[in-house]
């Protein structure tokens, strides 16, 4: 049988605010353990919570780049469980009425098309601490400087098809919420992570399967490798007559597999109820728009304009765009080259990231500046030097020798453009090489090449590529 | 509505309650009092009528984002059974 997977996501994404969701105490990463908990954070009796109003600008952000309804009236809720980094044994979140809903995103898909995810919502909601579970003699230690961030989780619908669909779709929301400036998307610390829920079904049937959901999953090789697995694990289970046992799930990526959390003794039954120490929180239109104002231009404009603007293809548009920085270094590029679009492409997608790999640099690390780049990029244009020297350059001024100018002077890498200088030199490659002349003259055009490699060899590369071409063929001639 | 001995035993398990044996009928007799004096509200017709997301209806202000809490851990902590490193000292938990 054909089956067909169906997959959402819910992605926490923390928000990139200086202070706690209802409390005034950092959010710094990093800190001491439980130095940033305040009586608000610790869930102490007589507190009161008070919403930090660049969550909610934050929020709206998210919800006008993602042609979501941002809602005018939502409500906090309590989210009812017990456990250790929760202190007040409920976490606020929102519930029935969340800031954002029904909203989408398109998606590149690897045929080139695209498609339309649906945002089912996206609501605000309170983190949790952190839960250390080694060396405290067989109990576990208690970290709650990360409850109270902010949190947006951002809900998919179900309209993920395929592993590589939901990576795809991922990345998108990874990209977006850094050049809205709502979350650093740093992995690593937790900032950006996500569940996925999983079920299969036989190809064409309309109703959905029975799902699981895997949870905490913190980097899109792991979200591939999740979702590929518990994929394979359910549709072995039902081509040998099981059934799938609707569960929370965790991604091992020692062991790349995904297993049941010791389930908790009740299925989740968490009581939801709107928080009577918040208010609902009212926007205004004023306020809406006046958010809509302060976007940037974000990644897929920015891809079309670069494809309008600078001649790329869709491919290279993407690539290029895929993060603010490294649109930010290809435009700064291009304006010090003197507007040179595709060049400043090829070299930014090819030398440049390829050392950039390499060497495990991020684009605002690069050794080379967008001004250096773009301004041996001119130096190609104008004809002194050829675009395989400029290799040579390229990695000079990556070795901190300077900027494009100085390395060609230091170097003597200027091309030779004379022609009188470069016929001066085929004359002594043909001198030296009389019996391939006498050859070439009798037929063996292809030999051409190889009187090329020679006045190349004889000029250290420097000899302009195409005046050599056209004067070879001339004084071959004989 | 009546709510049985094992509805009583599940909330009083979320409410992480210890409710003695012998208690149980007691419980599951008031609880079920409640439900049927709220029950009342049933009768009233309340279609076309939003429901009511929050009982005030009053806006939330916001706060500016700006930290203003300075770290007293070991004030808190003074208060708390046991810590160890800057940590709060629970019973293991682990999924």
């Amino acid at each position: 049988m054909e089956w067909e997977a169906v997959i959402g996501l819910e992605i926490h994404a923390q928000l990139a605010t200086r202070s706690k969701i209802f409390s005034g105490a950092s959010t710094a990463y990093g800190a001491e353990p439980n130095t940033q908990a305040c009586a608000v954070d610790l869930g102490l009796p007589g507190v009161l919570p008070v919403l930090n109003a660049e969550a909610v600008r934050m929020a709206a952000r998210f919800g006008l780049a993602t042609h979501s309804t941002v809602a005018r009236r939502s409500v906090f809720a309590r989210k009812n469980y017990f456990y250790p980094d929760l202190p007040k044994g409920y976490q606020i979140s929102q519930f029935e009425l969340p800031i954002v809903h029904d909203g989408y995103l398109d998606i590149d898909l690897p045929d080139g098309g695209t498609k339309r995810i649906g945002i089912t919502r996206a609501h605000l909601e309170e983190d949790a601490g952190k839960s250390l579970h080694e060396d405290f003699h067989g109990e576990t230690g208690i970290d709650l400087n990360r409850a109270g961030t902010p949190l947006l989780e951002i809900v998919s619908e179900p309209d993920l098809r395929s592993a590589q669909e939901a990576v795809a779709y991922m990345k998108k929301i990874h990209a977006l919420v850094r050049y809205l400036e709502i979350c650093d998307g740093n992995m690593q610390e937790g900032s950006f992570r996500c569940d996925a829920n999983i079920s299969v079904r036989p190809k064409g049937q309309e109703a959905f399967g029975t799902r699981s959901e895997i949870k905490n999953i913190n980097s899109f090789r792991f979200v591939e490798r999740a979702i590929n697995y518990e994929i394979e694990r359910q549709i072995d289970i039902l081509e040998a007559g099981g059934e799938i046992v609707q569960e929370t799930r965790l991604y091992d990526s020692d062991k790349n597999e995904t297993r049941p959390m010791r389930s908790k003794e009740e299925a989740n039954d968490y009581r939801y109820f709107p928080d009577p120490d918040l208010l609902p929180l009212v926007l205004e239109d004023a306020f809406v728009e006046e958010v809509r104002t302060t976007l940037p231009e974000l990644p897929d404009a920015k891809r079309d304009r670069f494809m309008s603007d600078y001649g790329l293809s869709r491919y290279d548009a993407s690539v290029l765009t895929a993060t603010r920085e490294m649109a930010t270094y290809f435009e700064a590029t291009v304006e010090a080259s003197g507007g040179e679009g595709k060049l400043s492409a090829n070299w930014v997608m090819g030398e440049l990231s390829g050392l950039l790999n390499k060497e495990g640099l991020d684009i605002v690390e690069s050794p080379v500046s967008p001004e250096q780049l773009g301004g041996m990029l001119k130096r190609i244009q104008d004809g002194t030097i050829s675009g395989k020297i400029a290799k040579q350059v390229f990695e000079a001024i990556w070795a901190g020798e300077g900027d494009a100018d100085t390395v060609i002077e230091k170097k003597g890498l200027k091309q030779i453009t004379d022609p009188a200088a470069i016929e001066k030199i085929i004359r002594e490659v043909l001198e030296a090489n009389p019996k391939q002349v006498e050859q070439y003259r009798a037929g063996q055009e292809k030999l051409l090449g190889f009187f090329v490699g020679q006045v190349m060899k004889a000029t250290q590369g420097k000899a302009n590529p195409g005046e050599v071409n056209k004067l070879l063929g001339k004084l071959l001639q004989g | 509505m009546a709510l049985d001995t094992e509805t009583v035993s599940k909330i009083a398990h979320l409410a992480r309650l210890g409710v003695d044996e012998a208690e149980f009928d007691t419980y599951v007799r008031n609880l079920s009092d409640i439900l049927a004096f709220v029950e009342q509200l049933n009768a009233v017709d309340t279609s076309g009528v939003p429901p009511l997301a929050h009982p005030l209806d009053e806006k939330q202000r916001l706060r500016e984002d700006r930290v203003t809490e300075t770290d007293q851990r070991d004030k808190f902590q003074k208060i708390a059974p046991r810590t160890e490193a800057g940590l709060y000292l629970v019973p293991k938990v682990i999924e």
